[in-house]
């Protein structure tokens, strides 16, 4: 009994809250494991830079789809939007990948708001169609503006200068590897603050019950247009970084396939748990590339199967089913 | 003057007949969506089935017209049933994202099997003797499958809509939309109308895509390419609602259509602009319910 009434004081719920956002020992091992994988796997690391910069796009919409509850269907809009910038930059002679990261955001960002501020008043089915129509007319527009963005051929031609001027991206994906995981991990670094900051915990709250948030004075639109606006930031950033590592922007980029599949990704891993991107990323990705290499056509038969089967027996994902098995045993 | 008049003509009559099959073929997912608010990405491949079966059993197997037709719906009916039986009903009132995952999951594996089977190019549709051709209404010709597709169109929208206001199921129909708990607490079996109205949105989604396969291109892609159209469709109309996706498809095939004929650089553009601009005039659809 006195432990229920201790937990109750002021103080205990303080330090509960403390608790949340300590650091954890298992929240070293995916950096561990790609440490590791960089020496392991050298031979993709190619594939590897690309599921890191994918693991940055799921981790943005991780943060409107499972803090925030804004179901989107158009992520593809901010993550094109910030390959394109990146891209265009470089190759019109501006190659320097830090600035193109930081520019890429900031297009994105201002993105995020202008189409957030009009959008996000609406909810569930209207809110998909409304994100989804804004990454199409993206697209259309892209593919007319041929000059700018190579339209249907896609942007040819760019060229990315050396980090710092000192590591240039070589043949074998090692600097592209690295870059992309350090940029993830500062990124990570950043979304996980957010997340157990007072901020993070109001967007819980919206997710929850939008009408308590309401009732108890939160500014609801202002915080879904806020976390809008950094989740399209953090997509800008990892489109720029694989349009910089890969060298080319295509028009798939801004592709209703793409927010689809990132979206899959993220209900494989588990959705609102932060590490939900670490996990259903680097298995799609990885069962993509090992099926495609074997059969470009049987691989979507298995991949719908498994998204079936996913359904079936393992619902919440991957996190889901861990947690649930957690509980049982 | 007389041209501008026969693009109008032109615009009227092709938008038309687009509007009739997008409009069988997304009545089912309104119903599906409003009814059950369940997300169903993978409508369209049960339209898909049905061009497939349809243009399948012409070509190939020599089957009549009106017969193929049957049995396109038949066929999308009762994989229908099997799917609803054995996934669907199992994510009734849970969560979004499953559903999402569940049907992305049955559009990658329609768009494999259908490329296994019939391979990556779009089916042909050997269009009848009878319907094929032109057919001349005195101050000019037009296509007379597609006078056909809209005089058809006609007839089983008008049947659907008497069926829905005069007939028991009907009324049941428009009760469970209305509201769920209610219409099961009056005794309304509501587990056997979820199926049976499932199968019948997917029965009339068979229709559309056998008919119109000479308008939408039967391909492997067809459900996951033709998914923002459906979903247009339904959005723009109104959830649950039976009139609202006739009058978003009448929009959308006559906007389709005009921008194509007129601004064919910027035509998918404009369409998209109208969308969101209906959607934040309207947000629950032209003809959504207020709840």
């Amino acid at each position: 009994m006195k432990s229920v009434a201790e937990a109750g004081t002021p103080e205990a719920m303080r330090a509960a809250f403390g608790r949340r956002h300590r650091l954890r020992l298992w929240e070293a091992l995916p950096w561990l494991v790609a440490i590791a994988a960089y020496f392991i796997f050298d031979a993709y690391l190619a594939l590897g830079a690309q599921i890191l910069a994918t693991i940055l796009f799921a981790l943005s919409v991780d943060l409107v789809l499972g803090y925030a509850g804004i179901i989107t269907l158009g992520h593809a809009a901010f993550f094109g939007a910030g390959a394109y910038t990146a891209g265009i930059l470089a190759a019109n002679g501006w190659g320097e990948p830090l600035t193109g990261l930081v520019a890429a955001a900031l297009v994105a960002a201002v993105l995020g708001t202008a189409s957030g501020a009009i959008i996000l008043r609406t909810t569930g089915l209207t809110l998909l169609m409304q994100t989804l129509v804004v990454a199409t007319m993206l697209l259309e527009a892209a593919n007319k503006a041929t000059r700018l963005t190579g339209g249907a051929d896609g942007l040819q031609g760019m060229d990315v200068w050396s980090i710092f001027g000192v590591f240039r991206f070589d043949l074998f994906g090692r600097t592209a590897y690295l870059y992309c995981l350090v940029v993830l991990f500062l990124c990570w670094l950043m979304t996980r603050r957010i997340v157990h900051s007072p901020f993070g915990l109001a967007l819980n709250g919206i997710r929850e019950n939008v009408g308590r948030m309401h009732a108890i004075g939160s500014p609801v639109g202002r915080r879904r247009l806020m976390i809008y606006t950094i989740s399209a930031a953090l997509a800008g950033i990892s489109g720029a970084l694989i349009a910089q590592t890969a060298q080319f922007v295509g028009l798939s980029s801004l592709g209703l396939q793409r927010s689809g599949e990132v979206l899959i990704m993220l209900i494989i891993g588990g959705v609102g748990q932060l590490y939900g991107a670490f996990i259903g990323v680097p298995l799609y990705m990885i069962a993509q590339d090992r099926f495609s290499a074997i059969d470009p056509v049987y691989w979507y038969f298995w991949i719908g199967l498994f998204m079936v089967l996913l359904v079936v027996f393992a619902r919440g994902g991957v996190l889901g089913t861990i947690a649930r098995l957690r509980r049982r045993g | 003057m007389t041209e501008a008049f026969a693009a109008v003509v032109s615009i009227a009559f092709h938008g038309l007949a687009l509007a009739m099959v997008l409009y069988l073929i997304s009545v089912g997912l309104s119903v599906t969506m409003g009814l059950m608010g369940f997300i169903n990405l993978a409508h369209g491949v049960f339209a898909m089935a049905g061009g497939y079966a349809m243009t399948t059993l012409m070509g190939r197997a020599g089957v009549p017209f009106p017969l193929a037709l049957a049995a396109a719906v038949a066929v999308a009916v009762v994989i229908s049933l099997i799917l609803e039986r054995l996934l669907y009903r199992r994510l009734y009132g849970g969560d979004e994202l499953d559903q999402v995952l569940l049907t992305m999951g049955l559009v990658f594996m329609s768009v494999a099997i259908a490329n296994y089977i019939w391979g990556p190019v779009s089916q042909p549709m050997l269009l009848p003797p009878l319907l094929s051709g032109h057919l001349d209404l005195g101050f000019r010709e037009f296509p007379t499958y597609r006078s056909f597709l809209i005089v058809a169109g006609a007839i089983l929208v008008t049947a659907l809509w008497l069926g829905l206001e005069r007939t028991k199921f009907g009324a049941q129909i428009r009760a469970a939309v209305d509201n769920l708990r209610m219409a099961q607490s009056v005794g309304i079996n509501t587990s056997r109308l979820f199926t049976l109205s499932f199968a019948l949105g997917s029965g009339l989604a068979a229709l559309g895509g056998g008919l119109g396969a000479d308008i939408i291109p039967i391909d492997p892609n067809y459900a996951l390419a033709n998914l923002v159209y459906f979903l247009i469709v339904v959005s723009v109309g109104g959830l649950g609602s039976i009139r609202g996706p006739f009058v978003a498809s009448l929009l959308l095939g006559t906007a389709d259509t005009a921008f194509k004929y007129l601004v064919p650089e910027l035509g998918a553009f404009f369409i998209y602009a109208l969308t969101m601009a209906v959607l934040l005039w309207r947000p629950r659809g032209l003809f959504g319910l207020v709840r």
